[in-house]
């Protein structure tokens, strides 16, 4: 103690900021986030590459991505993302979270078990589900041994799309299992109680007590995995290839982004147009959310 | 959370009634509804860790056992380590494993230094411009990355920073929504210890070492793993900030792998393997952790 107290009138005569406490977050957050953000939003408005500084273009960027093919094959891949994504990472996770919230013996395994998808690197798991729906993989002997026949999971366009979503929900029902957990066990049980006296069967609890319970957590659930899905990247670059596959054909926005702005020939200030672009449909996806949440609520 | 305090041993003798399971209210749970459940908790055990286990067999598969056979084998007819020796052969994968490892320590330290600073400066300490501090680490998390990993390259550039592991640390060095959550759990903190701490007259960096910061070891054990899991995990910005094989990270390195070598699954399997078992050592570690924290305070935010 006496130490303590020596030391701390030493201490007390430096002035200790308060700022200097923040400076470090601050620092980082200015010169890595706030920065490029803002100078995103300005090298959209330029014609900006590698090597070359760039000059002020204006709207030219956005008028140039109204007439590329590939913008809207990225825009629609980005979107068809979203739609195929979210529903599932609504509904499925919370019926996880129901299936291992009861304390029954070997929960606590399950649990961290079923988290184990959203612990591996997406790298990994792209990796793993490229080998297992290869054309020869474990999925295709499957369906061969069952008399199905095998199936070009990553070598037809629409397929490959619908397996990389697969594996973005696979991914993720862990992360929002835990999530409805948290949720679930806010929900009052005299409810469910209440409800069971007056015959409801689980069904009916589920829809009547559990949904209108936990629907705050849905829409919170809805808004997080929107945005992330829209932003898709990592799945669909490890399946598909670098060019998006077929034609290019599964190119989301964030790998044109990535395929644009890089590279010694990279387009910065066209790459910047499209950033605005995931940026601006992030925005709306989030306040779309939002307000279907406010509309059904009252 | 263990299984031990859960199950309550039945108060009859055991002789005279079967083992009672019972939920965590004390209720019994049908024996039908038991099986039901655990039928599905296995069903969906299969779905979530099976392709890991599939991975693990692949590369546990020696050169002359068909990995593509109809019907599958599950299990390796002669188990061997001959592929991991391979992966390390064909690219450096612990030089690659090396580098994760220190971005993501790096990440993990700079992370729990700097959101700790900045979430009890946000949280305990009062001085003109606080609400503007926040509120850049607010708008900083509605930002999303993808949008702005071009102008970040560029900013490397300028600083001289590109394809080194420096670059790939900085910009998630400090996560705002880290600094959030720390903000958060110092709020969360009674007054009246730090107000005796002031009267005798400890420093807001004594007060902030000795008496905040032990008391929120769960939420920095949380931001912990997330930085770690996060740095680990990262593909898109070290796939842009790095260009030298050398220098790149096991994910970086593991694409390269499955490009070049895309025929050989053993191969990519091996590495895959090595990439995600450290993780899953770490997660089995942790998870008692992972769990508590993240229910009280991640979720509610």
């Amino acid at each position: 103690m006496a130490d303590l107290t020596a030391r701390s009138r030493v201490r007390r005569q430096l002035p200790t900021s308060p700022w200097l406490f923040a400076a470090p977050g601050l620092l980082v957050t200015g010169a890595f986030v706030l920065y490029p953000f803002l100078s995103t939003l300005h090298n959209s408005l330029t014609d900006r590459r590698t090597l070359i500084p760039g000059r002020f273009v204006g709207l030219a960027n956005f008028r140039e991505l109204l007439h590329d093919d590939m913008f809207w094959t990225g825009l629609r891949n980005s979107s068809l993302y979203v739609l195929g994504v979210v529903p599932a990472l609504v509904v499925l996770p919370l019926l996880l979270a129901l299936l291992v919230q009861k304390n029954i013996p070997g929960i606590t395994f399950f649990r961290s078990a079923f988290y184990t998808p959203v612990v591996a690197s997406i790298v990994v798991v792209g990796l793993i589900w490229v080998w297992l729906l290869d054309e020869r993989g474990l999925v295709n002997s499957l369906l061969e041994t069952l008399g199905i026949g095998r199936v070009g999971f990553l070598s037809d366009q629409w397929l490959l799309l619908l397996s990389a979503m697969a594996v973005t929900v696979w991914k993720g029902l862990g992360y929002y299992m835990i999530i409805y957990l948290a949720a679930l066990a806010n929900v009052p049980r005299e409810l469910h109680e209440a409800a069971a006296v007056d015959g409801a069967g689980p069904v009916r609890r589920f829809l009547n007590v559990t949904v209108p319970a936990v629907r705050s957590t849905m829409v919170l659930v809805a808004a997080l995995s929107s945005v992330a899905a829209f932003k898709v990247f990592s799945e669909v670059y490890l399946m598909a290839g670098p060019s998006g596959g077929p034609a290019g054909e599964d190119t989301t926005l964030v790998m044109l982004v990535q395929r644009t702005g890089t590279g010694l020939t990279g387009r910065l200030g066209y790459a910047s147009a499209l950033s605005v672009v995931v940026f601006a449909v992030t925005v709306v996806l989030m306040l779309l959310v939002l307000c279907a949440d406010r509309r059904d609520g009252t | 959370m263990s299984v031990i305090e859960k199950v309550r041993p039945p108060r009859a003798p055991a002789a005279a009634r079967e083992t009672r399971v019972t939920d965590e209210h004390g209720r019994r749970i049908r024996v039908w509804e038991l099986a039901l459940r655990y039928t599905l908790l296995l069903i969906v055990l299969a779905l979530t860790v099976g392709p890991f286990l599939w991975q693990l067999s692949t590369s546990l598969k020696g050169p002359t056992e068909d990995i593509f056979s109809s019907p599958p084998t599950f299990l390796p007819g002669h188990p061997t380590l001959h592929n991991y020796a391979r992966v390390a052969d064909t690219i450096p994968v612990w030089d690659y494993a090396l580098n994760s490892l220190k971005v993501a320590g790096a990440n993990v330290v700079t992370n729990c230094v700097g959101s700790a600073l900045a979430g009890y400066a946000l949280a305990r300490l009062r001085y003109r411009g606080r609400g503007v501090a926040t509120l850049v680490f607010v708008l900083a998390m509605l930002v999303p990355v993808e949008g702005i990993v071009i102008a970040q390259f560029t900013t490397m550039r300028e600083l001289g920073l590109n394809n080194t592991l420096i670059g790939v640390v900085l910009p998630g060095s400090i996560g705002a929504m880290n600094v959030l959550l720390m903000r958060n759990a110092f709020r969360n903190l009674p007054y009246e210890i730090e107000e005796a701490a002031f009267v005798d007259g400890a420093s807001a960096w004594q007060r902030f070492l000795r008496i905040a910061l032990p008391s929120v070891k769960g939420t920095l054990a949380v931001v912990a793993i997330f930085a770690f899991m996060g740095a680990w995990d990262d593909f898109l910005w070290p796939l842009i900030v790095l260009s030298d094989p050398s220098r790149f990270t096991l994910t970086i390195g593991l694409n390269y792998l499955h490009g070049t070598f895309a025929g050989d699954e053993r191969l990519v399997a091996a590495g895959t393997v090595i990439a995600v078992a450290p993780l899953i050592a770490l997660f089995a570690c942790l998870q008692r952790y992972f769990f508590r924290g993240v229910g009280e305070g991640a979720v509610k935010g």
